[in-house]
């Protein structure tokens, strides 16, 4: 372990790289300020204006006692020795905490009920938003970075919108009040007093952020330092194998000195903030002490006067505190709605139109007419793609990665719209159609079947959430999945997740074959699985595969011969081209592309 | 406090700071006290006496006090914090030390998610105890005894009646605190799940997308996230119900101060500027008891975290090198398994059974059958990540277990079912068992393993920096890059497991093209599915339920009417199948 603790290894520290997203504040911007608070809109006709009430009576009640305890009880009752009077104050006094207590047990819960209906409210808007939005929106980011929005950066304004707003409104008027009796009690003392305003604002803006700022680091820091401790857990067998573990501590030694020193320097600011608030503090009560006296010699100033000023002293510094924390809270709140916004702004491809139609149950005759596409302006991914696909056809796309199959797919199920050409559904274009009916006859099988956290039953269900435990058996039944469902410790109340072992790969892909199949959609697309599943399971899926296609249109993409071989019609792409179409005989007579792909697939499998 | 005994390795070294930061409190909780006293002498002994004189000095005093007061408060802050972040400082990297050289075995039943909040949260409850708690608990003494002190010192009836409410405040903060922490619970639960939810949606969204469940999934999410809204708000009430009672019972205290008080003053048994510094009194000894439920709660939560943590570092390492261990520098490579039998633990069945067999070097040995076989077990004896039941594994002659662990890895490379890559570049993902490897040898490495045109054509080639999981990549790719860090170390054995499962079958034939030139002189193991990965093995053994159940030359078990014939026919039935359609 280094001992020299200020001196980071940078050879050690370039062994891995993590992106930190990280909330750093934004400079403060008023549209976004708007738009964040018409969130409050919903809210104007009862909890905002009940909980400003509640704020102001507080607020009102904190300002006056300290003149009813200096100026009256102190001076007009204690001091003259009027008994009545002083058990009237007390009497009036308790009132007001009792009014006070009321208040504030109303303002709590009012303001919580305030700021958490706005959350729920930015929540469910932005997750609905981004649960529209295309594929490509997702493969762009990691699903991680979408989280942090929907969850993290969402809570980062709870704060600002339970009390924040609330407390500007009531520092400010806090702040006022003050300022406004002491200058009726004694201007001059009020303005010798007043000296300490501009240091406590000072410290509690510039000081505050350049501390955040320090917090920030170390959180960064600290994020990094997590990054390694995850992945060098998810990949402790790999480090094991290839015996890097002192590499690898060499390395987190440099990140944890790093998160070490970063904290250092935070802590050192941090423990500054206090003295000097507190000493502030106390330049002021020297002040008033000292110029207050005076005043009390020279017979302007009673004595409860006097306390009543040190007791608003003593109050200052809250407000001020707080309102350095909401400007705080504004400027991370501008850095988290920036990102919330940006996600919001975020436009869903396919357009709706307004009049779109539903579409009634389709036989499942599928044309594309002209078809062109682009996912970016550069390259095409379909150019002029003609072709017909008759309903309860089972037709195969065969080409490279990259070749458009799975586009005619995407398009198909109308994730996008072509860029040129229609796309026609039992002789309907799809862009006349609302997107909800179509894909409701539409399933698609993918290689990666995700398995949601639940029971083996409603994972099945996923696809229909209506059916019934008898249908949900009766799919599973067909598909050939219910021998190993049975077998489960819960049959199919068993709980699963997504990254658990219960299930195996090829498991999953029998579920996921159930799933559709109780859906019995009307097209049914297939991206085949390439992935590990030992002789034995493949057999039985591609048995349930037979039994999943049966009366349906079909579109598979696949590698598989077997399947190719058999499907009905067979389109060969390259380069967002259709080169040739036909079944397995025709093409293997017309000896072309698919012909010399079969032949060098076969010459491969003999020579390895 | 058994707990904190056991881990006092790790903070006991740093005892300046903790001791420094007990001593400045002293100082800081006097000082605090020092204010009402102050303001005291000013009305009763100044103003009201009319000893104007002394009024400078008192002004300057204060100020000389405070700013001794600041001093004070800020070393003993920022010692307290040093305290606990030095310790833990050295605690994560112990941690961190431990997790390296744990077992499979450990990690065969541990999950990443818990492990992760031991390492965070529990960490981290641990550094605020060690800088917050144990000062917290002395302030909290030392405050409420001084303050106490004072107001007696002044006037014993008084301090009495003031304090008359404290017990019921004792009691609310008792029930509040009860009350909220499961509250508190709730909401963490809840939003656990509301993350969850959020998570597997966005990872499963193709899933959501290609049946079209978008609304179903809103609709889960809402309730979700409405139930978030509900524990917080039931807690936020807990809050309400009790908050303004603690406020309202200090208050109470107030009052009767100030009808006592003022009765006392007016009678002559009190000074007017004693009343005063009574009245910032009660509140020292209000604030520290409101807060007294948060300071056990985090005295309670540091204990529970201690005891995890301990969990992990008490774990025992099972595999270590005994004090006889050969460093050898390059192996031959031979192989040999003598009877082995393997059970992962005592209640567990066989995971193999009996297991014998001879690899030279420079022989292919291919393993085939189900998902769990064994196939995978055989591998992991190798390198020592189990250690068989029964039975002894030599290479080279030599029992394993005669090898330093480190030079025993060294020479066996091995590319796990799951390739995992890391968050760094490519360069340094191929290199990672040879961090001096030479860019030479491993762009040699990644050429092998196929991966060198399509890391060329990557915008920062072999500097592209891959993110969570190799995202960006495909599952071949990143499949090829593992064989490439496998071959980068120059292993003596190699040990493929399932290691071109997610790559096309050209690419396979050209990577098996590729490591032909290189087997000679190393031992390779193939585990495979598909008979054309492993079909020129020089032994294949076909594995069943632990067992090798057939063995022998691809030729060979083809007609041994066996598992493997039947594999054979299955795979090959397209091949037959499309051979009659041409002979036609």
């Amino acid at each position: 372990m280094s001992k020299n603790k200020s001196k980071v290894n940078k050879n050690a520290l370039s062994r891995f790289h993590y992106s930190t997203d990280q909330v750093i504040d934004k400079p403060f911007n008023w549209e976004q300020l708007w738009r964040l608070l018409t969130y409050l809109k919903p809210y104007s006709k009862k909890l905002l204006p009940l909980s400003i009430v509640t704020v102001l009576i507080t607020t009102a009640i904190r300002l006056i006692i300290p003149i009813l305890i200096g100026v009256y009880t102190l001076d007009k009752a204690i001091r003259q020795k009027d008994g009545t009077l002083l058990f009237t104050l007390v009497g009036i006094i308790a009132g007001l905490y009792v009014i006070n207590y009321i208040a504030n047990v109303l303002r709590i819960r009012w303001m919580n009920e305030l700021g958490q209906g706005v959350i729920y409210d930015l929540r469910k808007h932005l997750f609905s938003h981004v649960q529209w939005l295309s594929h490509r929106f997702f493969d762009q980011r990691s699903a991680g970075s979408i989280l942090v929005r929907i969850m993290n950066d969402i809570n980062s304004l709870q704060e600002l919108f339970t009390n924040g707003v609330i407390n500007l409104l009531m520092d400010i008027i806090l702040l006022a009040g003050i300022i406004v009796i002491l200058f009726t009690l004694s201007p001059e003392l009020t303005l010798a007093v007043m000296v300490i305003l501009p240091i406590m604002f000072f410290i509690s803006t510039s000081l505050r952020k350049n501390i955040r700022r320090s917090w920030q680091d170390v959180r960064i820091k600290q994020a990094k330092l997590n990054s390694h401790l995850n992945e060098s857990i998810q990949g402790i067998r790999v480090t094991q194998s290839f015996t890097q573990e002192q590499e690898n501590m060499a390395f987190f030694d440099g990140v944890n000195t790093e998160t070490f020193d970063s904290w250092k320097t935070a802590t050192k600011k941090n423990a500054m903030f206090r003295p000097m608030v507190e000493l502030t503090n106390a330049v002021g009560t020297a002040v008033l002490i000292w110029y207050g006296v005076h005043l009390i010699q020279g017979g302007s100033l009673e004595l409860g006067e006097f306390v009543s000023f040190a007791f608003y002293l003593g109050m200052f510094w809250e407000p001020i505190s707080r309102l350095g924390q909401v400007y705080n809270q504004l400027l991370i709140g501008m850095a988290s709605s920036e990102r919330i916004f940006e996600f919001l702004d975020e436009q869903p491809i396919v357009d709706e139109k307004h009049d779109a139609m539903n579409l009634d149950d389709i036989k499942g005759r599928i044309q594309f007419e002209n078809v062109e596409f682009s996912y970016d302006a550069n390259r095409k991914a379909l150019k002029n793609i003609d072709l017909e696909m008759k309903a309860g056809q089972t037709v195969a796309l065969v080409g490279h990665t990259g070749s458009g199959k799975t586009t005619i797919a995407n398009l198909i199920s109308r994730f996008y719209d072509p860029t040129k050409g229609e796309v026609k559904i039992d002789g309907i274009n799809l862009r006349d159609v609302t997107v909800s009916s179509l894909r409701n006859q539409i399933s698609i099988v993918l290689q990666d079947t995700f398995i949601f956290s639940g029971t083996i039953k409603d994972n099945i269900r996923f696809g229909r959430p209506d059916a019934s435990d008898e249908e949900v058996r009766k799919a599973a039944e067909a598909i050939g999945a219910n021998e190993f469902i049975e077998k489960l410790s819960g049959g199919y109340d068993t709980e699963v997740e997504e990254r658990g072992n219960v299930l195996s790969v090829g498991e999953r892909q029998l579920l996921s074959f159930a799933r559709a199949l109780l859906a019995n959609p009307r097209i049914i697309i297939l991206d085949e699985a390439t992935a590990s599943i030992d002789t034995e399971t493949e057999v039985k899926i591609q048995n349930a595969l037979k039994k999943l296609l049966a009366g349906r249109t079909a579109i598979i993409i696949a590698h598989r011969l077997s399947t190719i071989r058999e499907s009905d019609n067979i389109f060969v792409l390259e380069n967002g081209k259709i080169k040739e179409s036909g079944n397995h005989d025709e093409l293997m007579d017309q000896e072309g592309d698919y012909y010399e792909l079969v032949k060098s697939q076969f010459k491969m499998l003999e020579a390895m | 406090m058994e707990t904190f005994k056991k881990l006092k390795a790790y903070y006991w070294p740093y005892k300046k700071y903790f001791f420094i930061s007990m001593f400045f409190l002293l100082f800081v909780t006097g000082i605090t006290v020092v204010y009402p006293i102050i303001l005291q002498k000013t009305i009763d002994d100044v103003i009201l006496q009319g000893n104007y004189k002394w009024i400078p000095y008192l002004a300057f005093g204060f100020v000389g006090i405070m700013i001794l007061k600041g001093i004070t408060t800020f070393i003993q802050q920022y010692c307290g914090d040093l305290f606990g972040i030095t310790s833990v400082y050295r605690l994560r990297n112990e941690l961190y030390e431990k997790l390296q050289f744990l077992p499979f075995s450990y990690y065969d039943n541990a999950k990443t998610g818990d492990l992760m909040s031991r390492l965070t949260a529990d960490v981290e409850a641990f550094r605020f105890f060690l800088s917050f708690g144990f000062t917290e608990l002395l302030r909290f003494f030392l405050l409420i005894t001084v303050s106490f002190g004072v107001m007696f010192y002044y006037s014993p009836s008084l301090t009495f009646v003031t304090l008359a409410s404290l017990p019921f405040l004792a009691i609310t903060v008792y029930k509040f605190d009860k009350a909220v922490h499961p509250a508190f619970r709730g909401i963490r639960k809840s939003f656990g799940k509301l993350n969850t939810n959020v998570q597997e949606n966005i990872s499963g969204i193709n899933t959501v997308k290609s049946l079209s469940r978008e609304e179903f999934q809103i609709n889960k999410f809402n309730s979700s996230n409405g139930d978030y809204k509900d524990k917080y708000l039931f807690t936020s009430d807990i809050w309400a119900k009790y908050f303004p009672l603690m406020e309202f019972l200090g208050n109470v205290s107030v009052v009767t101060l100030l009808a006592y008080g003022g009765y006392l003053v007016m009678n002559g048994n009190l000074q007017p500027g004693e009343l005063v510094a009574f009245y910032s009194l009660v509140w020292y000894i209000i604030w520290p008891i409101m807060n007294l439920g948060f300071t056990i709660n985090l005295f309670s939560q540091s204990k529970a975290s201690g005891e995890r943590l301990l969990e992990i570092l008490e774990v025992d390492e099972k595999i270590k090198d005994h004090d006889s261990v050969v460093d050898v520098d390059k192996m031959k490579g031979d192989v040999e398994f003598n009877h082995v039998t393997l059970n992962y633990t005592e209640h567990d069945e066989a995971a193999l059974e009996d297991i014998t067999f001879k690899a030279e070097s420079g022989k292919v040995i291919g393993l085939i059958g189900s998902t769990g076989s064994g196939k995978t077990s055989i591998t992991q004896l190798m390198t020592r990540f189990y250690e068989p039941t029964k039975g002894e594994i030599l290479i080279d002659g030599k029992t394993l277990s005669d090898y330093s662990l480190k030079s025993l890895r060294n020479n066996i490379g091995v590319v796990l079912q799951e390739s995992f890559l890391f968050s760094s570049t490519i360069k340094a993902n191929i290199s990672y068992g040879r961090p001096e490897a030479t860019m030479e040898e491993i762009i040699e490495a990644a050429k092998m393993a196929q991966a060198h045109d399509f890391i060329t054509e990557l915008p920062d080639g072999y500097d592209t920096k891959l993110g969570e999981r190799g995202l960006g990549l495909s599952g071949g790719q990143k499949q090829r890059i593992a064989i490439a860090r496998a071959l980068c170390t120059d292993p003596s054995i190699l040990i493929l497991d399932d290691a071109t499962s997610a790559v096309d079958m050209e690419t396979e034939f050209r990577i098996q093209k590729a490591l032909k030139n290189v087997m000679s002189d190393r031992t390779t193991f193939i585990i495979a599915h598909r008979i054309s990965s492993l079909k020129h093995a020089d032994e294949i053994l076909v594995m069943e339920n632990g067992k090798i159940v057939e063995r022998g030359v691809h030729d060979f078990l083809l007609k041994n009417n066996g598992p493997y014939q039947r594999i054979y026919d299955i795979q090959y039935q397209d091949q037959k199948k499309i051979l009659q359609t041409q002979g036609r």
